[in-house]
């Protein structure tokens, strides 16, 4: 339990007949970015709800560092969250709005400005809420979540509305934070961003977890793909059956041939089109993605 | 809880809302005390409901306070409405969440905001009592009324007594505001909702049957304002408006404590 950032246990939720989330398990070791992926309504937002002690779960149990969620007293204070959006009083300003937390978690103040320069908004702190771009609304929020120092840092969708070079800054500050210590569980639809950054993936479909573990493991279950283009179109459906002649399962994609198959094959289809008169114009192996991956887990493609 | 309470601070000093406030009661203030001494010879009457507030009664030592006792129901009109704007935008903003990760003690939270807006409250009242002292102070003469007895021990004593009436009367209609901003979770539904009972659904009520006026919510803390009215005493105020108050707050604090956070 002492190395679990958050630890949950057969965790479900249920509004009136609906499953919201169903029985999840999942663990995420401390000082890692750990991504929290899945549809639209599968359930995350919930989850990171009944972690924060906003909703209380139907069944199950829960940890966050060490400390069960049914006292979200004994731990939020090691906590920084943004759950859906950046929420903030619009009449106040950005510097007026993280004083209202800072008061009211007891922190000290002078972290307001220190967390604005250190999200990009130190020349806008005085600048009303309401003013914001939705990227800058982002950062203040990103800001907001660091007001504790935070040993564990639950951001929903904390790119939402970022710019490239924002997105870019986001993804190096929470790498920054993992290998200062801080636990990282994000939440985003970026997939490929959550690639680059994430040690650990937690993937929810329909309320369930498809996979939990680290990334490594889960693109080691992944099938490779070996991709080939030959210099006629015409030779394309040969290529297919070449394949399927080896027992391997291959699709024509747009102008190439997708052959599920190990890397090691690619020399044998290399000889084998070359004796049968195909030339290939491409001949590449390739891993799938965590995009293609979760699509092909959770069946939502 | 100090934390929340100067968190809380922070919002209410936002000069719009501070001036704005401060700006509706003293136009309030201003409006009935001068009507009190204005119209003190008009036949419609120069008090509530036409009411006639005479120089024998303006004489007493409790003179200087009639028209701040007076205003004491519309200082607590504009209290809800800012109690129940301050809970309700929680929910529009979305900001509650914010508030319960950094305090999860759910009664923290909604016991800082009732003493930070109590506070906000007295400064309100505090602004009243001194201007309309003031205006019935520059208007007596002009009205023919004797304001000798006004701040001897007696007038002092009486100014005291109506203050603690004024601040029990207003903090009751900011805490019926935060009742229904709890439970409304709009500031526009829980606003419409209070100012439309107080002001008009209450009046047609005791416009039909004059003996409602003993048990409706709003005349019983308009009444504490007042020090209790001649039909409506003291005592039977405090008693049924408490229990008005006290049922609506316990009711609204068990939801807010139970109830997810959803938005």
């Amino acid at each position: 339990m002492s190395n679990t950032a958050i630890s949950v246990s057969d965790l479900s939720k249920k509004y009136d007949e609906r499953l919201a989330v169903s029985h999840i398990n999942f663990e995420v070791p401390q000082g890692i970015v750990c991504g929290f992926v899945g549809p639209n309504g599968s359930g995350k937002t919930t989850t990171m709800r009944m972690l924060l002690g906003l909703i209380t779960p139907t069944t199950g149990q829960g940890h966050i560092l060490g400390e069960p969620i049914e006292h979200p007293e004994k731990y939020l204070s090691r906590v920084g969250a943004m759950i859906e959006g950046p929420a903030f009083y619009p009449a106040l300003s950005g510097h007026e709005n993280l004083m209202v937390l800072a008061k009211l978690g007891g922190f000290p103040v002078e972290r307001v400005q220190q967390l604005l320069d250190k999200v990009g908004l130190g020349d806008r702190g005085k600048s009303k809420f309401k003013t914001y771009s939705l990227g800058m609304k982002q950062r203040l929020g990103i800001a907001a979540a660091l007001l504790p120092e935070p040993k564990l840092l639950m951001l929903d969708e904390p790119t939402n509305g970022l710019d490239p070079e924002g997105i870019q800054e986001v993804r190096a500050l929470l790498r920054d934070l993992a290998n200062e210590g801080t636990t990282v569980f994000v939440s985003s639809h970026l997939l490929s961003e959550l690639e680059i950054i994430s040690d650990h993936i937690v993937m929810l479909r329909k309320g369930e977890i498809v996979f939990a573990g680290p990334i490594g493991e889960l693109m080691a279950q992944q099938q490779p793909t070996i991709i080939a283009k030959s210099l006629k179109k015409s030779d394309l459906k040969r290529i297919v059956k070449i394949a399927e002649a080896a027992g391997h399962h291959a699709v024509i994609r747009d102008d190439s041939v997708h052959v599920l198959a190990e890397m090691d094959w690619a020399p044998v289809l290399n000889k084998t089109a070359f004796d049968a008169g195909i030339t290939l114009a491409q001949l590449a192996p390739q891993l799938p993605n965590l995009e293609e991956t979760f699509f092909e887990m959770t069946g939502d493609k | 809880m100090f934390n929340v309470v100067k968190a809380e601070l922070r919002k209410l000093r936002r000069p719009t809302l501070f001036f704005g406030t401060i700006g509706a009661a003293l136009f309030f203030t201003g409006l009935i005390t001068s009507f009190i001494y204005l119209m003190i010879d008009s036949p419609q009457g120069n008090g509530d409901r036409g009411r006639t507030i005479g120089r024998d009664v303006l004489g007493l030592a409790s003179g200087s306070v009639n028209g701040f006792a007076s205003v004491g129901g519309f200082l607590g009109i504009i209290a809800l409405c800012v109690f129940a704007a301050q809970t309700a935008q929680e929910y529009t903003y979305g900001t509650l969440r914010n508030l319960l990760v950094r305090q999860p003690g759910r009664m923290k939270i909604l016991i800082g905001k009732l003493i930070s807006m109590a506070l906000f409250a007295l400064v309100m009242i505090t602004i009243a009592a001194v201007v309309s002292i003031a205006i019935s102070y520059l208007l007596a003469p002009g009205a023919k009324v004797n304001r000798d007895l006004w701040f001897t021990s007696d007038g002092l004593d009486a100014i005291f007594t109506t203050f603690v009436n004024v601040t029990i009367s207003v903090v009751a209609f900011g805490i019926v505001g935060m009742v229904l901003g709890l439970l409304m979770r709009s500031p526009i539904s829980a606003i419409s909702f209070g100012v439309l009972w107080l002001l008009i659904v209450e009046n047609l009520l005791i416009a039909v049957k004059v003996s409602l006026q003993n048990w409706l919510p709003g005349a019983q803390l308009s009444a504490i304002a007042s020090g209790g009215l001649i039909d409506l005493t003291y005592k039977h105020a405090l008693t049924v408006g408490g229990m008005y108050v006290g049922v609506g707050a316990i009711i609204a604090s068990v939801l807010f404590v139970r109830r997810d956070v959803a938005n």
